[in-house]
Formats: C-alpha cells, sequence, structure tokens
C-alpha cells in the first residue's frame, strides 16, 4: 500500500501520543509481523496532545489524539480533513483517490464530481457550464 | 539525523505558530483568546515533534521540511491498540 503513496509523490507521517521508543518496539514487535520490513514511514510523537489539540483531533479526557487524516499540498495548505473516533479504521483507498484528485485538480485547473477516479469525466467551470452539468455528468 | 544519545527527556517545540500580526491585534477585542485551528483550505500548522524513523533511529521530525511535497498527515489513538 506504501508503494501506491510513493507513486504519487506523497510522504506520509503518523502520529500518537506514544513515545518515540515506545513506537520502535511497535515497530518491531507487532507492525513488522503485518507488514513486510515494518511500516516505512515517520512515526511521530505527540505527548502533550499539544499537536493534536491545534489540529483539533485530541480527546482530552482520553489523553490520546483520535483517528484525525489531513492531507497538505505542495503550498502546505491543508485540502482534506476526516476525523473518526477511534474504533473505525480508515479507508486507505479513499485517501488515495482524494489525493490523485487533488493532484488532477492542481495541475489541470479542472473539478472532479462525486466519486470521481482517474480517467473519468472531469468538470471546468466557467459560465457555459452552468445548468448544464447534467448535460456532461452522469452519475 | 540519527542519534546515539537519546536520554529519558527530550523537549520539542510542538506546535509552532507564528505571531499574529500586530494589526490583528490591534481589532482584536481585550481579553480575548485568539486560538489558532488546523482548517481545510488554510495554511497547515507547523510543528516540531521527536520521532521514530524506521531504518534511522530517532530524530526530531518539523513538518515544514516537507513543504513541497503532499504530505499525508495520520493521527491515531494508540500503539498497540487494535484497529
Amino acid at each position: 500500500m506504501h508503494k501506491e503513496f510513493e507513486k504519487l509523490g506523497v510522504t506520509v507521517l503518523a502520529m500518537s501520543t506514544d513515545s518515540r521508543f515506545v513506537h520502535k518496539i511497535w515497530q518491531e514487535q507487532e507492525l513488522s509481523k503485518m507488514v513486510d520490513g515494518g511500516v516505512p514511514f515517520p512515526m511521530l510523537s505527540d505527548g502533550g496532545g499539544r499537536i493534536g489539540q491545534v489540529y483539533g483531533v485530541y480527546d482530552e479526557e482520553a489523553g490520546v489524539d483520535i483517528r484525525g487524516r489531513f492531507i497538505i499540498d505542495p503550498d502546505f495548505v491543508i485540502r482534506a480533513a476526516e476525523s473518526l473516533t477511534p474504533e473505525v479504521g480508515r479507508n486507505p483507498a479513499e485517501l488515495l483517490r482524494q489525493i490523485k484528485a487533488f493532484q488532477h485538480v492542481r495541475a489541470t485547473g479542472e473539478v472532479t464530481p462525486s466519486g470521481w477516479e482517474p480517467n473519468e469525466v472531469t468538470l471546468t467551470p466557467g459560465p457555459d457550464l452552468v445548468g448544464r452539468v447534467w448535460e456532461v455528468w452522469k452519475p | 539525523m540519527t542519534e546515539l544519545k537519546d536520554g529519558c527527556v527530550k523537549p520539542t517545540r510542538g506546535p509552532i505558530v507564528a505571531p499574529q500580526p500586530d494589526t490583528a491585534t490591534a481589532t482584536s477585542h481585550p481579553g480575548e483568546v485568539r486560538s489558532v485551528r488546523a482548517q481545510v483550505g488554510k495554511e497547515a500548522l507547523d510543528f516540531e515533534a521527536t520521532a521514530f524513523l524506521p531504518g534511522k533511529g530517532f530524530g526530531p521530525v518539523r513538518l515544514s521540511e516537507y513543504k513541497g511535497d503532499w504530505i499525508v498527515l495520520c493521527f491515531y489513538p494508540g500503539d498497540f491498540t487494535f484497529v
């Protein structure tokens, strides 16, 4: 899966309130048994949840960061955010789809309709398209 | 980047928030707390954190080091949990 992110030129950073030492042992004891060679991306420590707080994902009662995910573009602008309470995992396929869509938009100036996948029809905003989306895009 | 000597406690900068411009403080009400929050469509908030770097060891990571790349920043509740 990480290969897909590399292909798109994406840097993945993971962060929890655990220390860097716990990250290392988790990698050695468990992650390396789930993923061949272990996870390849940096695992950051947010001790005290100060970073999670400014990103709006720190649960003060539990003392942990919930499952927040942010896509940041090359201009350092946050393009997408998702937060889940801890008991449901993320969908990496949807994350990849969103990155591809944002990269396409950035490269072309077109916009992508709901559920867009690469090579599907995009829209070019402008006066001519107003009221005529139905002609070019049929969900 | 590898730090061979790495003690138990190591301070990091955490969130790095640029000081508000003077104009902003001039227009804000006295006693108002200006909280800075990450927001979609706005610039990401920079930070520095200690990190485990697989294959390299330990080191500080600053988010803005990766400026110019696409970045996915993922928070999660904890190591050795279930999901």
